[in-house]
């Protein structure tokens, strides 16, 4: 390691556990917004990975991935919270253990 | 510098993340959400990715995250309810997790433990670098996530509304 870089797998290694602890985060939680902010958790911590293999490789492409990923993640926050406002007005609760209704 | 940076933002994304895991209110979830990504957005900005951590204030803390908060406190979401805690669980589970990420974070970095370390400065993918091949070779996919949006704002509106009978 150069003095003042930081080694790129630390960087990788971050990524990795902040994704572990959205899918904590997405089984452990009872209510289904929490499951959805740890979703965007995973999310983010696989932009980390996608913005420093870009600067591995020195390519833009990495960078472009994640402006999708962005885009994608705000259709999806937004759809995603439709569903739960109509779920909720439904049902009248955001416990996903009451969502049973598809349940065989 | 760059190490000093790195440690800060990198522990500050991780307590947060653990504080959004651990908090049984959607509100405080909600802001350590909005630490974490505010903190990716400083380490976007070491590796070089101006664009990607503007983007990454203005879209996601600011707009998407803002949607969050609106829909907890439409829906006055309170603390969620606890399920039966079982002893074996608590003792057994949560040590066998934080190994789990133990061993995720290493094996992701021994594999990369050769790659070049990162040096602020030396690779920035200009935001001019970005638009250009986003309407150079991404022209279609960009096109299309035009059309994503629409579709994304039609459905949430009508899923959204109000059943009027």
């Amino acid at each position: 390691m150069s003095p003042g870089g930081v080694p790129l797998s630390w960087y990788l290694a971050l990524s990795a556990i902040l994704f572990g602890l959205g899918v904590a985060g997405f089984l452990f939680k009872r209510n289904i917004i929490t499951m959805f902010m740890s979703l965007e958790l995973m999310l983010n911590a696989v932009n980390l990975s996608f913005v420093a293999f870009s600067y591995k490789w020195g390519q833009i492409g990495g960078q472009l991935f994640v402006f999708f990923v962005i885009v994608v993640a705000a259709a999806e926050a937004a759809v995603g919270l439709a569903i739960i406002i109509s779920v909720f007005r439904n049902r009248g609760t955001l416990n996903p253990d009451d969502l049973e209704a598809m349940k065989f | 510098m760059d190490l000093f940076l790195f440690l800060t933002f990198a522990l500050i994304a991780l307590g947060c993340a653990v504080n959004l895991v651990v908090q049984s209110h959607p509100i405080s979830s909600a802001l350590s959400l909005i630490g974490v990504m505010v903190s990716l957005a400083v380490l976007y900005l070491l590796l070089g990715a101006e664009f990607i951590a503007a983007i990454q204030v203005i879209v996601y803390a600011g707009a998407i995250m803002v949607l969050f908060l609106f829909v907890i406190m439409l829906l006055n979401a309170g603390v969620e309810e606890r399920t039966r805690k079982s002893k074996l669980v608590r003792g057994l589970g949560l040590p066998l997790f934080a190994i789990l990420l133990c061993q995720l974070a290493y094996l992701v970095y021994r594999h990369f433990r050769s790659a070049a370390p990162v040096q602020f400065g030396k690779f920035i993918g200009s935001t001019a670098q970005i638009g250009r091949a986003l309407f150079r070779d991404y022209v279609l996919p960009f096109e299309v996530t035009s059309i994503l949006i629409l579709v994304a704002i039609l459905g949430a509106v009508v899923l959204a509304r109000k059943e009027v009978s």
